[in-house]
């Protein structure tokens, strides 16, 4: 077992819960968006480290592809969801 | 370095990491939060590269932290009202109801990072079976490229960038139903307009040079992407009205090309009685640059239209009814 993977691993997995706790409790659509950015962020690092080797040698690019792929994905999903928030505001408007 | 130094930078690099994600949502302060998450982006950009793996970095760092970033720098800007402070935080913590469903939510999410953790120790420790890496690289020689990420992007997982470009196309079409676009800044000062002349030229050589090297270098057309909508952003920053963008059936095209081109080769392949985007040898290099390069201009298309937030306003007599049909809600 790698040190530097359990560590990264680990720390993903706090991250997820953090933002994951984040999507649930704020109550501002924005924040909301960010915290599940940050959940996104924790399973990117999750699978960075399953995907790490050690020093030296070539770490597994398939997990690589996949948060490449979800990196632009969650940006597009963002800004899907950021458009869904700023109608909302201005439906509710002046209420 | 030695493995001690190496060990005491991981550690302050994830204490780092963990800390910047606590502070951007633990504050009620939208754009601190929003700040605090770039700056939270960037950091994780240097775990990407700590874990060799540039490919992510490059797009995190251009990407999650920049275009991201930006994104939510710009809704927060427009944000009706801040909130009250009270109120932002958590809706929920009047009376005993709201702090038990808090600490019941902690408790779940401490429950899922531990159950979590607790299968990732599990895969850990058991030996692993490297078939896949051990394939990719393999056939490496086959696939056109030599970076063995862009050859899992555009080669052997083709399939998933396929679908990938099509949910771009998707979310940015959703966006289109959803309104007009922001109203445009107020012209730059002397100093950043000076800037933006500097800065788009360069912008666009990095985003040739990035697409260019994907092939066997960390790069391709994700960054590359990145990087064009970059200059968008920042001419769009600097109040110009015309930010590179085509308009009309061009744009739709542009829009379209990512998805369009990679479902024309794969259809043709198909015709040509070999599997679905199975490119022949002696062409997978040169049909994965023509791919990539319908996939950049869409991608920074998309990002692009994805800071406007709504469909650009057109130029010329059909813009300015346009114009006045927004002062009109639900017109």
């Amino acid at each position: 077992m790698l040190t530097t993977q359990v560590l990264y691993a680990l720390a993903g997995c706090v991250i997820v819960a953090l933002g994951l706790r984040g999507a649930l409790l704020h109550a501002s659509l924005l924040q909301r968006i960010v915290a599940i950015n940050v959940m996104g962020a924790g399973v990117f690092l999750l699978l960075i480290a399953v995907a790490y080797r050690g020093p030296g040698l070539a770490p597994d690019p398939v997990p690589h592809a996949l948060v490449l792929t979800g990196i632009v994905v969650a940006v597009s999903a963002t800004a899907l969801a950021l458009a869904l928030a700023r109608r909302l505001h201005a439906e509710q408007g002046d209420d | 370095m030695n493995p001690v130094s190496l060990l005491v930078f991981d550690a302050l690099l994830l204490l780092s990491i963990v800390g910047l994600a606590w502070a951007s949502l633990a504050t009620s302060d939208i754009r601190r939060g929003v700040i605090l998450f770039m700056a939270f982006g960037l950091v994780l950009a240097v775990a990407w590269g700590r874990l060799l793996a540039p490919d992510v970095a490059l797009a995190e760092a251009a990407i999650g932290a920049g275009l991201s970033g930006a994104l939510l720098l710009a809704a927060a800007h427009t944000q009706p009202r801040p909130l009250p402070p009270e109120s932002t935080n958590t809706p929920r913590n009047h009376g005993a109801v709201g702090v038990v469903l808090r600490w019941a939510v902690t408790l779940l999410c401490t429950a899922l990072a531990g159950t979590l953790a607790w299968a990732l120790l599990h895969v850990f420790s058991s030996t692993p079976h490297d078939m896949l890496p051990g394939a990719i690289s393999a056939n490496l020689a086959a696939s056109g490229v030599s970076n063995p990420v862009t050859a899992v992007l555009l080669n052997f997982r083709a399939y998933d960038t396929l679908l990938e470009m099509a949910v771009l196309l998707t979310a940015v079409l959703g966006i289109f139903t959803l309104g007009q676009a922001n109203p445009g800044y107020q012209p730059a000062g002397p100093v950043f307009d000076g800037l933006v002349r500097w800065l788009v030229p360069v912008l666009i050589l990095t985003a040739g040079y990035l697409l260019w090297v994907g092939a066997h270098a960390p790069g391709g057309a994700f960054q590359a992407g990145a990087m064009l909508a970059a200059a968008g952003v920042v001419l769009r920053l600097a109040g110009r009205t015309r930010i590179g963008l085509p308009e009309g059936f061009m744009l739709r095209l542009v829009m379209a090309a990512g998805v369009g081109l990679f479902l024309l080769v794969g259809l043709t392949l198909l015709i040509l009685g070999r599997p679905f985007l199975g490119y022949p040898q002696a062409w997978a290099g040169t049909l994965i640059l023509m791919i990539e390069t319908a996939a950049m201009l869409s991608i920074a298309a998309t990002l692009v239209l994805a800071f406007l937030g709504g469909r650009p306003e057109a130029t010329g007599v059909k813009a300015a009814a346009n114009r006045q049909c927004e002062e009109i809600p639900r017109c």
